[in-house]
């Protein structure tokens, strides 16, 4: 009973804390009626999407169903992954380097209270987004099988075990990890572990081709397909008991012994949790204030790099080396670099293997407009990395912007230096995806030249929009770099960046809408025109150049006024 | 130099700090006292122009703060409250990082970086991250990054936490002879003993207003205390608490 209280009156506090940071504070109706209006534009969207592509499936007799029961399964895998590495991650801050423990753990607080307000807390603050992408899902499914009311709660049941079960797995095997090593090292190796789960995750989808799945001629014959989809997926995964489950009782067959099953596991994962918490906490914890690594390495390299530097200036190529040094000694942000690797891996692979380059004409029409597609996607992936690795550059300051505050180090300078060292990466690897992608293509030189203006373009707006939206909302508290897009700000930038994004390419595909069709079976191709070329080149480059320095200025103006 | 005239800082409605003047001249240590969340960390912050002021005027050496901001900064070393670094630089590169910022690079930057690492007994640590530092040790290295440009002015947050006996001791007869070669001090602290031994001027500042200032005899005649060192002056000016609640607060009980 004490140890209920002790652990309702935890749970509390960190609620609401998390809610006045959410809820207080300048331009809190503006925030609030954002996530509003962006949740209320997501998840129809995607509820809408799959019923539509459900509906379409069923169509097709024999195949349908067992495709939506393979879908879901596959789904499900990939979310209990995903939930699987963010709560590894989770745990490592909430059991270990969180600020309040000092204090938690010298008040006379049961272990257990502890033990589960902080699983609570692992699991709520990593799963709570794969939750609510779960509702339109599991709608759509409902919808498509003429579920009734009690699907909801069926659904519920199967569910949250399903939630349960990573986050007192991933408390548990970070538990063990720190037992093992110190938590800065943890640190570090779960940085790692995360990016390469990830980048395998990755490689992993992309290896299963999904795109056989809708494709069935590319099998030997019908009988094989089936096999594959009728074949057990994996029997052993609590995801797949979730998906067999729900499929089950929207088809009439609900097997008890699944929800069950499900229980069980997330009680026994929990209560071995408990138990592995009771004997090692206290040991773990005091390992986890150790340091990590002490020397530094390779400071040649960095001396090399720093004459090199030398033309900026002092004062900017102080500021340069600061943030590489930051950058590339901390585990948790470079080992992101993995993930990025293996994107561009998959992706340039995509490309190639889409089968465009035959000599038909058919092929050569939709050449033209998947030139066009693959300037999105780019634009799309820059985005999310500028999110990721650009919009934190202020955030990341956090409580050290005294040293540069109280320097006489002008806003334009520091705003010049991390729009450079955003920016040059980001070049870097968006020319290399559009000259890899578009070699792959086969398109004309014109073409190749309109994407690389094209992504040039996008990288020096995205630039500058992501510095500006981070100076506009920064999040200075924050131990994680990985969770500071995760904000208002954050959200602004991408949607900011995305609106930027689809007007280049709708004005694109407009003004080059004569070549486009030229391509077209019965039409005389022939390259761009000169015209044609101008105005698609000279309007994305006003957009970015314009969009690009108000974002600049803006950031420059905030960045003067900031106050530390 | 530093010369403040009718600081105003607000922090929403809250008024942290309200009409606050003081000067410190060339040659002079200044210390600021007051109790808790007077607003003295607030003070200091406008003064080397992390925060901005709401009303009034900072000048660090004839520069106005506000107006010429780079050149006011440019002779000015802060040291704050709380020692917050990078913790992935090592401790030699946090004094060049300071040192580039503004604008010192070269062998006269390397050898004033060696000086005052074995100053301070962080020889044996310049090569390692400040992660791996004790608070004493970051206090000692943001000390350092705050000289390591040759400041004409200093302002240093409560300079003693963490600090033991003999980096105190080290601190005191730094900033005598900083001082003594020119320069000028202004110092936030707690340590009362430190203040009375080391500071030609105290302010005593609460809820944002100056409340006494001067030597330390004439912080006497303003407390109406003939004799009393330091600690009995700051408690006449800024009110002490009777024994009586204190034996309430431990205990809990109301009659005691
Ligand atoms: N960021 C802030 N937002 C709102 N109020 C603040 C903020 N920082 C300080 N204050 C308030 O301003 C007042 C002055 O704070 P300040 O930190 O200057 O006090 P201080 O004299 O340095 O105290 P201490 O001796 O405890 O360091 C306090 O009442 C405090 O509550
Ligand atoms: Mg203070």
């Amino acid at each position: 009973m004490r140890t209920w209280r002790e652990f309702t009156w935890l749970v509390r506090v960190k609620a609401l804390s998390g809610l006045a940071r959410g809820a207080h504070g300048a331009g809190r109706a503006g925030r609030i009626a954002l996530v509003l209006g962006v949740g209320g534009l997501t998840l129809p969207g995607i509820y809408l999407l799959l019923l539509r592509f459900l509906r379409s499936l069923q169509s097709t007799a024999e195949v349908g169903p067992l495709l939506a029961a393979k879908l879901l399964g596959l789904g499900l895998m990939l979310l209990l992954s995903i939930l699987l590495l963010s709560n590894l991650i989770a745990a490592l801050s909430s059991f270990f380097l969180a600020r309040d423990l000092p204090t938690i753990l010298a008040a006379p607080v049961d272990w257990l209270a502890v033990y589960g307000a902080r699983l609570v807390e692992t699991g709520v603050s990593s799963s709570w987004m794969v939750a609510l992408v779960l509702v339109p899902v599991l709608a759509a499914y409902g919808r498509v099988y003429g579920a009734g009311p009690a699907y909801v709660g069926y659904a519920v049941l199967v569910i949250v075990p399903l939630l349960v079960i990573p986050a007192a797995a991933g408390s548990a095997v970070t538990l063990l990890l720190v037992r093992v090593f110190p938590a800065r090292r943890t640190r570090d190796l779960l940085g790692v572990i995360a990016a390469a789960g990830v980048a395998l995750l990755v490689l992993g989808l992309r290896m299963l081709r999904p795109e056989r799945l809708v494709n069935p001629e590319g099998f030997r014959n019908l009988m094989d397909f089936l096999a594959i989809l009728r074949g057990p997926s994996s029997p052993w995964l609590p995801s797949q008991w979730t998906a067999d489950a729900l499929m089950g009782f929207l088809r009439g067959r609900a097997d008890p012994f699944l929800p069950v099953l499900l229980w069980g596991t997330a009680g026994g994962v929990t209560a071995l949790g408990a138990v592995l918490h009771q004997q090692h906490y206290s040991t773990c914890y005091t390992r986890a204030q150790e340091g990590a690594t002490r020397r530094v390495r390779w400071g040649r390299l960095w001396n090399g790099l720093g004459r090199l530097l030398a033309p900026l200036g002092p004062q900017r190529r102080e500021l340069v080396l600061k943030d590489a040094r930051v950058f590339f000694r901390d585990a948790t942000q470079w080992s992101q670099l993995i993930i990025l690797g293996v994107l561009v891996v998959v992706y340039v692979y995509n490309m190639r293997v889409l089968p465009l380059r035959s000599s038909e004409s058919v092929g050569r029409y939709l050449s033209s407009l998947v030139t066009f597609l693959n300037v999105a996607l780019t634009g799309f992936v820059l985005a999310a990395i500028a999110a990721r690795f650009v919009f934190p550059a202020l955030s990341l300051e956090g409580r050290t912007l005294w040293l540069l505050r109280s320097s006489p180090l002008p806003a334009s300078s520091l705003l010049w230096s991390k729009f450079w060292s955003g920016m040059v990466p980001l070049l870097v690897l968006a020319l290399a995806l559009t000259l890899l992608t578009t070699a792959g293509l086969g398109v004309g030189p014109e073409v190749t030249l309109l994407s690389v203006v094209t992504v040039t373009g996008l990288t020096t707006t995205f630039t500058a929009q992501a510095l500006a939206w981070g100076i506009a909302y920064p999040k200075f508290e924050s131990e994680n770099a990985a969770q500071i897009p995760t904000s208002i700000g954050g959200l602004l930038f991408m949607l900011g960046a995305l609106l930027t994004l689809g007007i280049v390419v709708a004005f694109q595909l407009w003004a080059m809408r004569g070549w486009v069709r030229s391509g077209l079976p019965w039409r005389q191709a022939r390259p761009p025109s000169a015209e044609e070329m101008g105005v698609a080149i000279g309007f994305t480059v006003a957009l970015c150049a314009v969009s690009g320095a108000l974002a600049y200025r803006d950031a420059r103006r905030r960045l003067e006024r900031l106050e530390a | 130099m530093i010369r403040v005239e009718g600081l105003v800082k607000k922090y929403g409605e809250f008024v942290a700090v309200d009409g606050v003047d003081l000067a410190v001249g060339s040659g002079e240590i200044v210390g600021l006292l007051g109790p808790n969340g007077a607003g003295k960390t607030t003070t200091l912050r406008v003064i080397v122009g992390i925060l901005e002021a709401d009303d009034g005027r900072v000048e660090v050496d004839g520069h106005d703060v506000s107006s010429q901001p780079l050149d006011a900064k440019r002779r000015l070393g802060f040291v704050p409250d709380r020692p917050f670094v990078y913790e992935k630089l090592t401790g030699e590169e946090l004094l060049r990082f300071s040192a580039g910022l503004r604008g010192r690079v070269g062998p006269e930057v390397d050898r004033r970086i060696d000086e005052l690492l074995e100053l301070w007994d962080l020889g044996p640590w310049r090569d390692e991250l400040v992660e791996s530092y004790s608070h004493g040790m970051r206090q000692k290295l943001i000390l350092s990054s705050a000289l390591v440009h040759g400041p004409s002015t200093l302002v240093i947050d409560e300079p003693m936490v963490g600090l033991d006996p003999a980096a105190a001791r080290l601190l005191k007869r730094l900033l005598r002879q900083f001082a003594d070669q020119g320069g000028a001090a202004l110092i936030s602290t707690h340590t009362l003993e430190f203040a009375e031994a080391l500071c030609d001027r105290l302010e005593v500042i609460r809820s944002g207003t100056i409340l006494a200032s001067g030597t330390m005899e004439e912080l006497r005649r303003q407390a109406a205390t003939e004799s009393g060192d330091l600690e009995e002056v700051f408690l006449r000016l800024v009110g002490g608490i009777e024994e009586r609640r204190i034996a309430r607060a431990l205990t809990g009980d109301p009659r005691a």
